[in-house]
């Protein structure tokens, strides 16, 4: 502590830290009229809005305001906002509606479809859609291949009654037999060297060739006599590049021994109650998958 | 302990009058307030034909739709490095004056000394000169007080609804805005804007005045970096002006008869005899009414001046000051020049060079490439076309760089896309490699897509890469 000095008529405040001095330059008035208010500025809102933390909340406010609240607001806001939307988007044909591209409809059910997309079905088939790699029964929905169809319709049907459950009546059902109870070893071995070489992959001609007629036997009344598939059974086509589990020797045997049975739920709020997709969901999620790049 | 018992937690604010004042930087500081005021409140006005589709105003920031126009120039928000560049010319340009000049942005040029200017004027219409204002301000208040000060402040208010009016102009068509602004149908952010600046400009430039730079400007504490002893700025000759004195026998006393004419006239308030201050704006009004009294007294005009710190000292040894050309060509201020150069001619070349359709590409990574039924592999990308001219344009998209793969556009079998005029489409397009080709086995092939304005022939591209199943 030392003595007020002056230089060049500044006053100092006393304070001196080895042989540092502070000069005592007084702010403006106005700037320190600014400081007290911002200090009743602050009481007040802190009174007015919530501020204090308690142990388990914090003070409400006088106005009871809550950010929340804003947010469901705007939520309400938007929803009606696009009912007219969502409206016409639910008893849209959806055929004609992806041929209609320009319309504001088809702008809707893409960018509504992304979302209920991301929300309810990236968890099996990839936020890319392009299912799980690699491949363990969740399809990729991006490429030209389709177990079920792949016009917008079809896909619609498939994501309200979902695949193989218990849930809808009208769900995607067909069950491909566990051929490993039925046929005798050789014969299992002889008809997927038969499946192998449908899509022109490594097989033993020879097995194949007596595959052949294991084939037409027990495999074509589904897969058709070329195994091109059926898209109404849910046959898949053994003659494309796409395997949905696999194409290898021993992932083909294992699914002839043991069948698979990939399941997908109703999406339909018909048949998940307060869970499920309204019907302007389901065509806006059809839509988006529509045109992912596979759509028929 | 505390020692600050006796001590104001405030400092007072002293009131400034600043006289009425004649002079060569006085004039040169009407003409630059008129022309830089008119700038400020006609360019709006100023009509521009751009045909149907576009606004017809030459300067023009069309937030909605994300273009800025200026005369024949269209800014799109992807070009926004023409503002970037523009701001680091400004910033150089500020630079430059800076470090030849002073504090001349301060004195002349800066909105703050400006609008001051102006409201120190109306108020010297409306109150009188100094020593009236002194009068009134020092009086109880009665009708006459009430009744200058009530018409100060609403034309005072008028010139800040004018220069918010101005500034909403430039975000909307003017004539537009204007009659909408008057029946009362304009949006209420234009509303809200007027009334905000209209508040800023009264307060700033009437209330608060020198305050704003004393106070609450960092220019006036950043410019000293670049000044220094060629720095061209205001000064008082004071081994010629002292001893200072009063009275007709000059025996003994230098120039300076201490009539603070300086003081009187001066916008922030000081005394410049006191040297180099933060508060000094570097106005020269002080010169002006400095030289006025000279001549009167029959004594050599400049004891108040611009020189330089340098030329100070040379000066008070007898000796002759440099040329001014000599202080400001000196290797700080070429630096600044040349750099300040540089950017503006790559921004010309830049605004010549570029061309009216443009393209970027944004390839797909989730996931990196899809398998078709047939084997072939296909990657996404997403493409924005940007058709800068006023028409409807047919652009093709094509691929080049890498045999064997072909593109498709997204819900089209054909290879052009109608962008329609001044508007960016986001376009989907596929990339497919055959089953066994290259492209389809390797990691990454590299190839570029074209786009071509199929009516002007202009063409762009951007390279790319196409990912194969190695990639996995």
């Amino acid at each position: 502590m030392s003595e007020k000095k002056e230089y060049d008529g500044v006053e100092t405040t006393g304070h001196e830290w080895d042989g540092i001095e502070e000069l005592n330059n007084p702010l403006p008035r106005w700037w320190v009229w600014i400081f007290y208010a911002t200090i009743v500025w602050g009481i007040g809102y802190s009174i007015a809005y919530p501020a204090w933390p308690g142990i388990k909340s914090s003070t409400a406010g006088l106005l009871g305001y809550s950010t929340r609240a804003d947010v469901a607001e705007d939520i309400a806001a938007v929803n009606d906002q696009n009912a007219a939307l969502r409206t016409e988007l639910a008893g849209a044909d959806l055929a004609a509606l992806v041929d209609n591209r320009d319309s504001e409809v088809y702008s809707y059910a893409v960018n509504g479809g992304r979302a209920v997309f991301a929300a309810n079905c990236s968890q099996c088939h990839g936020s890319g859609a392009n299912g799980v790699a690699p491949a363990n029964g969740y399809p990729n929905l991006r490429d030209d291949a389709w177990l079920w169809g792949g016009t917008v319709d079809e896909i619609a049907h498939t994501v309200a009654h979902g695949i193989r459950n218990e849930q809808s009546l009208d769900a995607r059902w067909s069950e491909m037999p566990a051929f490993g109870d039925i046929l005798p070893p050789e014969e299992v071995d002889q008809v997927v060297q038969y499946v192998l070489s449908l899509s022109g992959n490594e097989s033993d001609a020879a097995l194949a060739e007596a595959g052949a007629e294991v084939f037409d036997l027990n495999c074509s009344s589904c897969h058709g006599p070329e195994g091109m598939g059926d898209t109404f059974q849910g046959a898949p086509n053994l003659a494309d590049a796409i395997w949905l589990y696999g194409g290898d020797e021993e992932t083909v045997t294992e699914t002839v021994m043991n069948s698979r049975f990939g399941v997908m739920p109703a999406w339909s709020e018909d048949y998940r109650v307060g869970a499920g997709l309204s019907q302007d969901e389901v065509n806006a999620v059809a839509v988006y998958v529509h045109q992912l790049g596979g759509g028929q | 302990m505390s020692s600050t018992e006796d001590q104001s937690l405030y400092a007072k604010r002293e009131p400034v009058f600043p006289r009425r004042v004649k002079g060569k930087f006085r004039t040169l500081k009407w003409w630059i307030m008129a022309v830089t005021l008119g700038i400020y409140y006609l360019t709006p006005w100023i009509r521009w034909d751009r045909g149907p589709a576009l606004p017809d105003q030459a300067v023009l920031v069309d937030m909605a739709n994300r273009r800025f126009f200026f005369f024949w120039i269209e800014i799109w928000p992807h070009e926004f490095y023409f503002i970037a560049g523009l701001l680091i010319m400004a910033g150089l340009g500020l630079f430059l004056f800076t470090s030849a000049l002073g504090r001349v942005w301060c004195g002349y040029t800066c909105p703050q000394t400006v609008w001051t200017d102006l409201f120190i004027l109306t108020e010297r219409w409306i109150e009188g000169d100094r020593n009236a204002r002194v009068r009134l301000w020092k009086k109880k208040w009665d009708t006459e007080k009430v009744r200058k000060r009530a018409v100060k402040y609403v034309v005072w208010l008028l010139i800040g609804l004018a220069t918010g009016g101005a500034w909403i102009f430039y975000f909307a068509d003017a004539p537009t805005l204007l009659q909408n602004l008057v029946t009362g149908q304009a949006h209420p952010v234009a509303y809200t804007t007027m009334a905000i600046l209209t508040f800023t400009t009264v307060f700033m430039g009437g209330v608060a005045r020198e305050q704003v730079c004393i106070y609450a400007c960092p220019w006036p504490r950043i410019q000293a970096a670049m000044m220094d002893e060629d720095t061209i700025t205001i000064g008082y000759r004071e081994w010629r002006g002292e001893p200072r004195g009063k009275g007709k026998t000059r025996e003994g006393l230098g120039d300076c008869i201490d009539c603070n004419a300086c003081v009187n006239v001066c916008p922030t308030g000081i005394d410049i005899r006191d040297g180099q201050q933060l508060a000094c704006i570097t106005c020269g009004l002080c010169i002006d009414a400095c030289d006025e009294v000279m001549e009167k007294i029959g004594k050599p005009r400049g004891l108040i001046d611009y020189f330089t710190l340098r030329d100070e000292e040379v000066e008070r040894a007898g000796g002759q000051a440099k040329d001014i050309w000599r202080h400001i060509f000196r290797p700080r201020t070429v630096l600044y020049s040349s750099l300040w150069a540089a950017v503006g001619v790559g921004l010309v070349v830049a605004l010549f060079v570029r061309s009216e359709i443009d393209l970027t590409v944004r390839a797909e990574r989730n996931p990196l490439f899809d398998q078709m039924a047939d084997g072939s592999v296909r990657n996404t990308y997403e493409l924005r076309l940007r058709n800068m001219t006023g028409d409807d344009r047919p652009f093709r998209i094509t691929v080049t760089g890498a045999p064997m793969l072909y593109l498709q556009i997204e819900g089209t079998p054909y290879e052009t896309v109608q962008v329609e005029a001044d508007e960016m489409l986001i376009q989907r397009v596929y990339v497919t490699a055959p089953a066994g080709s290259e492209a389809a086995q390797e990691t990454r092939t590299d190839f570029r897509i074209w786009v071509e304005d199929l009516e002007s022939n202009e063409r762009t591209h951007e390279d790319t890469h196409f990912n194969g199943l190695e990639s996995r």
